[in-house]
């Protein structure tokens, strides 16, 4: 190992952060640096936490990412439609991508541009719609930009904080966005408002960078705190444990 | 049975559920035959992959409901998304689970099955056929005349036809998967009407234990109506523990989306292939051999 911390591990290590607290939870991140921080919260301070090996079982043991040889250790059969289960039962936190994101935590990956007949056809609901109302839900945006950062989605996916405000009590009390991570900082909804807030910056970067990268009116506190750097144990599972092949750095573009 | 005598029985118009999950254990040569006919207006339900994209591509889809539709390793399909992009195609998109209670809504006779996805999304927005309904008790903790909690009815997706493709089936329509998922193989058999299944490999009722437990035998004759033996049949898709997909095909097909004059070659080498015996024929030719085994 050698070498400073680099942005792709400084975000895995946010990721691992939002699942901090999680306990025996099914942690469902989606992605090459989610899963990475995934499984790193796991390695280190949230061992009850159950991943699976995103093909059909859950693993006990700390995988590599993109190694389908990599021995697991089997603790279930996890085959896709009982994942389903999981979802409905609340038991699980995902993270997901956003092709857009609005102030209140509103999350678009379905389409750009009317649904009807979009300028761009992206990947659908999914099941964005399901989790929101099920489960704690955070999102990773490795391109922060005024593109993805907007003042409103084109199709709302995964619900935000407006659009559960007048549902059940049961939804409202099932529904959390815990963390937005992106190339350029953490965000969170820790306001009595549920709007979009500034949680950290990741060192190096302005705050005005991140207010220009932006297409709504994002909430900043007075101090405004580095995201922190992994440890040296951090960095240890990251680079020689999790990623030896570095696939981590393929999810960012050079600002 | 042969894969021309299940689209025999076919007719356009009609909803179609296809098995499988994204670039997973389709049922290919079942789609083939369907591309070499002359049905249209097809509607067609599935975890989409390129049975979908194909479909899109040779207009014989008018409809798709589905939650997502991918190549796995290419996240969109490229065929479908051209379609839904140039208006060529309706589309049902419904959230992943919700899609899955359809099915089973389907199979077990009933209207509808309740669920919260949708609410507060914009899946309701994009299906105006969906509605919602009330429960008729009270919420946990409520009192008895607290008003129940709304939830979306998510309908029955009932199929016409299901066209599935199994590791391993006897000559009576007993179907056995092998890998590490069923996905909603046999949801889709119990939602049709009848159900055509092909498989890698026709065997014995009393060889049925021998590759795999009893848990592999979720598929029961009951909801099966024919049988064809494809080997390779899902190709290019997956189909553990027989073959993995074939990358490079894959990736050729996909290309093809944005290259009429390479989607003409594609589609008269491959897909008009005549049979899946002259298909596999035609992979054999590739330099490649044609892909894993």
């Amino acid at each position: 190992m050698s070498g400073p911390a680099t942005i792709d591990e400084i975000c895995a290590v946010a990721i691992a952060e939002a699942f901090r607290g999680d306990g025996e939870i099914l942690a469902n991140p989606i992605g090459t640096v989610p899963i990475i921080g995934g499984r790193l919260a796991r390695a280190t301070f949230e061992p009850d936490m159950v991943m699976t090996d995103t093909v059909a079982v859950l693993a006990a043991n700390t995988l590599p990412v993109g190694d389908p040889d990599a021995e697991r250790l089997v603790e279930a059969w996890m085959p896709y439609r009982d994942m389903f289960d999981v979802v409905w039962s609340g038991r699980r936190h995902v993270v997901m991508g956003a092709s857009q994101i609005d102030s209140a935590g509103n999350q678009n990956l379905a389409a750009i541009g009317d649904w009807r007949r979009p300028k761009a056809q992206l990947l659908g609901l999914r099941g964005a719609p399901g989790n929101l109302v099920n489960h704690t839900t955070s999102y990773w945006v490795p391109r922060h930009s005024t593109r993805t950062f907007v003042e409103s989605v084109d199709v709302v996916s995964g619900p935000g904080y407006d659009r559960v405000a007048d549902l059940s009590d049961t939804i409202r009390a099932n529904h959390e966005i815990r963390r937005i991570v992106s190339d350029l900082g953490v965000f969170d909804f820790d306001n009595p408002e549920r709007r979009m807030a500034l949680r950290s910056r990741h060192p190096g970067v302005a705050v005005e960078e991140i207010l220009e990268a932006t297409g709504f009116e994002l909430r900043v506190p007075d101090e405004v705190p580095e995201t922190r750097l992994p440890t040296d144990a951090e960095l240890h599972l990251i680079r020689e444990v999790i990623d030896p092949g570095g696939l981590r750095k393929a999810e960012f573009t050079p600002r | 049975m042969t894969e021309d005598d299940v689209v025999a029985e076919l007719s356009s118009g009609m909803t179609i559920g296809i098995g499988g999950w994204a670039s997973r254990r389709k049922p290919m040569s079942l789609i083939r035959a369907i591309l070499r006919s002359d049905l249209k207006d097809l509607t067609v339900v599935s975890y989409g992959g390129p049975d979908v994209g194909l479909l899109c591509a040779t207009g014989q889809a008018r409809r798709i409901v589905y939650g997502f539709v991918s190549l796995d390793t290419i996240p969109l399909e490229p065929h479908f998304r051209r379609a839904r992009q140039e208006g060529t195609v309706e589309a049902t998109e419904l959230d992943e689970g919700a899609f899955y209670l359809g099915l089973l809504a389907a199979a077990h006779r009933v209207p509808f099955y309740p669920t919260r996805a949708g609410l507060g999304s914009d899946m309701l927005a994009m299906n105006p056929q969906l509605r919602t309904v009330v429960s008729p008790y009270p919420p946990d903790g409520g009192e008895g005349d607290d008003p129940g909690e709304e939830l979306v009815a998510i309908p029955a997706l009932r199929l016409d036809a299901a066209l599935i493709h199994m590791n391993r089936a006897d000559a009576s329509g007993n179907g056995q998967f092998l890998g590490p998922d069923l996905y909603f193989d046999d949801l889709f058999a119990k939602a049709a009407a009848r159900t055509f299944m092909s498989c890698e490999r026709i065997v014995d009722t009393d060889a049925l234990l021998d590759e795999g437990s009893v848990h592999t035998l979720k598929v029961p004759r009951l909801f099966v109506d024919g049988v064809v033996e494809a080997p390779r049949g899902a190709h290019f898709t997956e189909c553990p523990p027989d073959y993995g997909r074939d990358e490079a095909f894959q990736a050729e097909y996909a290309a093809t989306a944005g290259d009429p004059a390479a989607w003409e070659a594609f589609r008269t080498h491959y897909l008009e292939a005549d049979g899946h015996d002259a298909y596999l024929a035609r992979l054999e030719q590739r330099t490649d051999g044609g892909g894993p085994r």
